[in-house]
């Protein structure tokens, strides 16, 4: 009985918790306009349907073998016009989507966000 | 004849488990030959580019080396569902409608990546609407095994208590990871991510919770002992094991801006896994005398690898769960050696061991033909992995390095090509290694009398 009561109670913990984790501490801290919010969500669009998680990562998320995105937008050694070369082109290991300059944006754009949430990220220990 | 003879002989649903454990194996051979594709890819870039890129190569490999794990283990639960009620399955069809259901997904699935059409997530890269059907598949499992075993969980061993759990935060988890569909996650990225590390982090402790399940039941048989099933430490660790499923994913979010508070519990149960290790080092000694007296049985055998390898996961678990470590560990090849050795150290090992286990029981001759094979996979297996393993620590930490010194990415990159080829060519020994164990377990399985 020990048992059953113990599991109940984790999960309801569990239940309580989850609710608690996105709805505290996750809000939106980075506010865009609707026209911009729209190409937010057609270059996140884009970026699953390319399956650009495959080889890049954002927040950790994604596989290695292209570089990690999160703070591509800000980093100095790349950059928007760097990113922007090798949509356009593709490179060595990137193969080339043949994205329109209205894709290449949107996905700039998607970028550039969450570029803009990376506070943490940009900082050496979180608390 | 024993009772487990007269239930193999009368378990019409066998058939079924033994085709399950077949798809689950086909799984893992084209499973790994994609992965080590993608390990030259890492190598030779052009290596298939435009036919099969590395955005196919990845999701193809990680959706086939997952359905192994949670394929494998439902063919084995199957095997062993109605040995424990002593009774029939409840749903003999039940079990050949999410056999089709199973197999139909996987064809639509595999088909989606060859086309190009990507759902984008990790782990579930495919087209969303595949993971309803998913969901559906697993309903008739999840019927058979509670309708069958009718669990009483006053009395019920861990691995019931393990498998149920299993079965019920696969269903919480899948639908948990496709939250990411609506608005109020969709367009904010630190929630979207957290559903991913939330989400994935728990269903991946789901499968494990199958896995585990199927190995504590399979020493209890093997060793003719019910303590590793029964006694208050086992379940203890039961206990232990569903609240690092629940809370410890918080441990890849370090770096995401989400409430440290979320962090802090992270933290803290992850470090409650050094009861776990200090658990496991202590039994170890006594492991590895019973493992000499029953080193001629391939389930314990690979039983007792499999624990070598908990011991050394759980060591970088431990370690890449320290916040100021896993900001430098995170993103790279670290966290893929702790997944390698915990998808193929642990879970494949724990399997096979059930595989054969299983096939002992329903092909004693041709299990005992077999045994050389077998041998020579579980040691070309191990020593393989454990170069694949130390080499991803070795790309980890030139990685880490280059971050340290602001390198750029290809610079990084250039410098890690030496690890890349170590994991490269050990990966195919591994696959080779792996292919042994499959190609024996195929021809006892596939077998029509047992001669």
């Amino acid at each position: 009985m020990l048992r059953i009561v113990l599991f109940l109670l984790l999960f309801s913990t569990y239940v309580i918790y989850s609710a608690v984790v996105y709805s505290k501490g996750t809000e939106n801290a980075v506010s865009v306009d609707r026209i911009e919010a729209g190409k937010i969500n057609h270059g996140k669009k884009l970026y699953q349907q390319y399956n650009c998680t495959a080889c890049h990562q954002i927040y950790g998320l994604g596989g290695y073998l292209g570089p990690e995105l999160t703070t591509a937008q800000s980093d100095p050694n790349r950059g928007e016009n760097f990113m922007k070369a090798l949509l356009k082109g593709g490179g060595p290991r990137m193969p080339n989507f043949h994205f329109t300059d209205d894709e290449i944006n949107a996905v700039i754009s998607y970028l550039k966000y969450v570029d803009a949430t990376a506070v943490t990220y940009k900082k050496p220990t979180p608390k | 004849m024993t009772t487990e003879k007269k239930l193999t002989d009368s378990c019409t649903s066998d058939k079924a488990a033994k085709a399950f454990l077949v798809l689950a194996l086909s799984y893992l051979l084209f499973g790994l030959i994609l992965g080590v594709i993608g390990g030259f890819q890492y190598i030779l870039p052009p290596f298939l580019k435009d036919r099969l890129s590395f955005q196919q190569t990845r999701p193809l490999h990680v959706y086939l080396v997952i359905a192994w794990i949670f394929t494998g283990a439902q063919a084995v639960i199957y095997y062993y569902i109605p040995r424990i009620a002593n009774r029939p399955l409840y749903w003999q069809q039940g079990i050949w409608l999410h056999f089709m259901l199973q197999l139909a997904v996987s064809l639509f699935i595999i088909t989606s990546f060859f086309l190009g059409y990507f759902g984008g997530r990790e782990y579930l890269e495919f087209p969303p609407v595949l993971g309803l059907f998913i969901f559906l598949s697993w309903i008739p499992f999840a019927i058979n095994f509670f309708a069958t075993l009718k669990p009483n969980y006053k009395t019920a061993p861990v691995y019931i208590w393990s498998w149920s759990t299993g079965i019920l935060f696969f269903f919480i988890t899948l639908s948990e990871s496709y939250l990411w569909l609506f608005d109020f996650f969709r367009t904010n990225v630190v929630r979207d991510t957290t559903i991913q590390w939330k989400a994935l982090g728990s269903m991946v402790g789901s499968w494990n919770m199958l896995v585990y399940g199927t190995g504590i039941y399979l020493m209890e048989k093997t060793s003719g002992n019910a303590n590793p099933a029964r006694s208050p430490v086992a379940y203890f660790f039961y206990f232990l094991g569903l609240t690092n499923l629940m809370f410890n994913w918080g441990h890849h979010t370090y770096i995401v801006p989400a409430a440290p508070w979320v962090k802090t519990v992270a933290y803290v149960i992850s470090m409650t896994e050094l009861l776990i290790l200090a658990h496991l080092i202590i039994q170890w000694r006594k492991m590895m005398t019973d493992a000499q007296k029953y080193y001629h049985r391939l389930p314990y055998r690979l039983l007792s690898f499999a624990d070598f390898w908990i011991i050394l996961n759980l060591i970088l678990a431990i370690t890449i769960s320290v916040p100021a470590w896993n900001y430098y560990t995170h993103g790279t090849h670290i966290t893929v050696a702790h997944a390698m050795g915990a998808t193929i150290g642990i879970n494949t090992l724990l399997l096979f061991a059930s595989v054969f286990y299983f096939i002992q029981q329903v092909r004693p001759n041709a299990a005992e033909r077999r045994k050389k094979m077998a041998g020579i996979g579980i040691l070309i297996t191990n020593i393989a992995l454990l170069v694949f393993w130390l080499s991803l620590l070795g790309s980890g930490f030139v990685k880490i390095s280059g971050k340290l010194n602001n390198e750029a990415f290809y610079l990084i990159m250039k410098k890690s090509e030496p690890w890349f080829k170590v994991f490269t060519y050990s990966g195919v020994f591994v696959l080779l290694g792996i292919s042994l164990l499959i190609f024996a377990s195929l021809k006892a399985l596939l077998r029509k009398k047992d001669l």
